[in-house]
């Protein structure tokens, strides 16, 4: 399909050129850069990049990412540029786009 | 949507909810006969999850790869553009209505943006309104099923078609249902491996519905061109099969899918002991055991409703495609699960009935095609039942609803001490579908959990669990602003 779109070699250099197509964008997750292709979904960008929880549920501290894809489950919520409950399965990521996720990765130091 | 306001109203004779097959439907149909339409939608684009399609700013799909009837999107979509320009047609993308109502004048929806953003979703108000809000994969929980990389098998179909790439490498799909096939075919075709497609029925289960199938041959090239797809990537098509659990590793916040356990099963769904294998090296699991319509706005609306013969809750229409309720339509996936094909022509009657002034009947178009494809639907709700034993694959410790993380222990707890057996009391007792999806997702399991495992649950317990205050989640702001009414 779209190789263009899909490469990752663009950087920052082509994401400020205005009026061209962005060949790729640069995001934030937890304060970490992440490149994603214009037009990909947040979850679409995470799950690319390794990354398949990003929430832990209130009770069990269980971890959560993806699970309907539509819109449904709300099992993939984040924070998006400061907006909370945002489900990474719908919303596209953007130039310069903050995501925080409150999964914390098991480190041994949870109680 | 920088004019957009809370306290805007956009007034139409007919008001869509959903641009899927049956919304794009009724917006042409409406609009060429004469009304003046306004469509909602929740997403950015119009296909709905059948024509679910990458970004239109960033990748043109012409050629349809992936897709099933793309002529048809396209027809649609040319008419229904054609119907924006005559500014016949409003198109409302990117809101979902969590609030319809009905008074003497028409119906009123309120609106709230889908992605969060700086302003609230205008009112929609029409004579008539026409609810095609389409459908999800129902689930059934089984040990294993919340860990990340286990997925509804649309979820993944939905991935692909919207993002062009995959959410793993190697994939089981397993359920029940010819939807497992296209799932398998498309991952395969985008270069995925599949492990297994494990279906729960038996090919044997079609034989007493040879005739229906029969009226719709179209389907049988579909299926020959997904068998044809199998045989070229070996995807194993193992039938009598379940997921019986999903192994994940890693602790906590880094734990994730990597096997899965499969059984056979008999015809109710028992396992077969001794027939217990294992699946190693999988990423994601698929799961779909049919599809699940959207019923709350339906409901909301007093719609009469009854069982389907797969066990869903939907709408009763009569050949206009109206609801109990008068000026109230309903088209596609809410009418019965029948499948995209079915839910353009029942769009298309809609539209058109909902279009006219005074109600001479006339009759709707379509109607021999539409009574083909119920038939043939009807035949696939029933040689892929859910599987009566499924209840059984749970342990207590399961989790059932994955908002609430309620387990099955519970839930049968709250069933033999408390006599909870309808999905509402369940849900007062043990707060299984009260969290952020409503109940969208344990609500069939809940119910069927509620009932017991002796028979399938009641049209009055499944519209308990799909009945919903709010039809999507809204701020306290959207709440406030309906106190001075704006009418």
């Amino acid at each position: 399909m779209s190789t263009k779109a899909q490469r990752g070699a663009g950087g920052p250099a082509a994401a400020e050129q205005p009026g061209s197509p962005q060949e790729t964008v640069t995001i934030s997750f937890d304060g970490r850069p992440l490149t994603a292709a214009p037009g990909q979904s947040i979850g679409s960008a995470l799950v690319a990049q390794g990354i398949v929880a990003w929430r832990s549920t209130r009770k069990g501290a269980r971890p959560r990412g993806l699970f309907c894809g539509i819109g449904i489950c709300f099992d993939c919520l984040l924070t998006v540029d400061g907006a909370t409950n945002q489900r990474a399965c719908l919303v596209e990521v953007c130039e310069g786009m903050q995501i925080e996720g409150s999964c914390t990765p098991d480190d041994g130091s949870r109680a | 949507m920088n004019d957009t306001t809370t306290g805007r109203t956009e007034r139409a004779d007919v008001a869509i909810v959903g641009a899927g097959p049956a919304g794009l439907a009724a917006a042409v149909a409406a609009a060429e006969s004469g009304a003046a339409v306004v469509l909602v939608d929740a997403a950015a684009q119009p296909g709905g999850q059948f024509w679910r399609h990458r970004p239109e700013g960033i990748v043109q799909e012409r050629d349809g790869r992936g897709h099933h009837g793309w002529k048809t999107y396209l027809d649609l979509r040319a008419r229904f553009d054609a119907g924006r320009e005559r500014g016949q047609i409003t198109y409302l993308p990117g809101l979902q209505v969590w609030m319809a109502e009905k008074d003497d004048a028409g119906f009123t929806l309120r609106t709230t943006p889908t992605v969060a953003g700086p302003v609230g979703g205008p009112a929609v108000a029409a004579r008539r309104l026409i609810l095609s809000p389409g459908g999800y994969d129902r689930q059934l929980p089984v040990p294993g099923w919340d860990l990340p990389g286990v997925m509804a098998a649309g979820g993944i179909q939905a991935f692909l078609k919207g993002n062009g790439s995959l959410p793993g490498r190697r994939f089981v799909i397993a359920g029940t249902g010819p939807f497992l096939l296209p799932v398998a075919a498309g991952i395969a075709e985008a270069g995925g491996q599949v492990v297994a497609v494990l279906e729960s029925s038996s090919p044997a289960a079609w034989l007493p519905h040879l005739g229906a199938a029969a009226g719709v041959p179209e389907k049988a090239l579909e299926g020959a061109e997904y068998a044809a797809v199998f045989a070229r990537h070996r995807i194993p098509y193992r039938t009598r099969n379940v997921v019986t659990e999903v192994l994940g590793s890693g602790s906590r916040g880094s734990s994730r899918v990597t096997a899965v356990r499969s059984a056979k099963v008999d015809a109710k769904g028992k396992v077969r002991p001794g027939t217990e294998r294992g699946y190693a090296d999988v990423d994601v699991v698929g799961f779909g055991w049919g599809f699940t319509p959207q019923m709350e706005l339906p409901l909301s609306l007093g719609a009469e409703t009854r069982l389907d013969a797969d066990g869903s809750l939907v709408g009763v229409v009569n050949e206009r495609q109206e609801s109990s309720v008068p000026g109230l339509f309903l088209a596609g996936e809410v009418t019965g699960v029948g499948g995209a094909k079915l839910a353009v022509l029942e769009g298309l009657a809609a539209g058109a009935a909902a279009a006219v002034r005074d109600d001479a009947a006339r009759a709707a178009p379509g109607l021999h095609a539409m009574a083909r494809h119920r038939r043939f639907a009807e035949a696939m709700h029933r040689a892929h039942p859910v599987p009566a034993g499924w209840q059984e694959w749970l342990t207590p410790a399961t989790v059932v609803c994955r908002c609430e993380e309620v387990t099955a222990g519970q839930i049968t707890e709250a069933r033999e001490m408390l006599e909870a057996r309808d999905a509402r009391t369940i849900k007062s007792f043990t707060r299984a579908g009260m969290g952020w999806c409503q109940g969208r997702v344990c609500g069939f399991a809940a119910a069927c959990l509620g009932q017991g495992p002796a028979a399938p649950p009641s049209a009055e317990s499944l519209s308990s669990a799909a009945r919903r205050p709010l039809a999507a989640p809204v701020g306290i702001g959207e709440l406030a602003a309906l106190e001075p009414s704006d009418s």
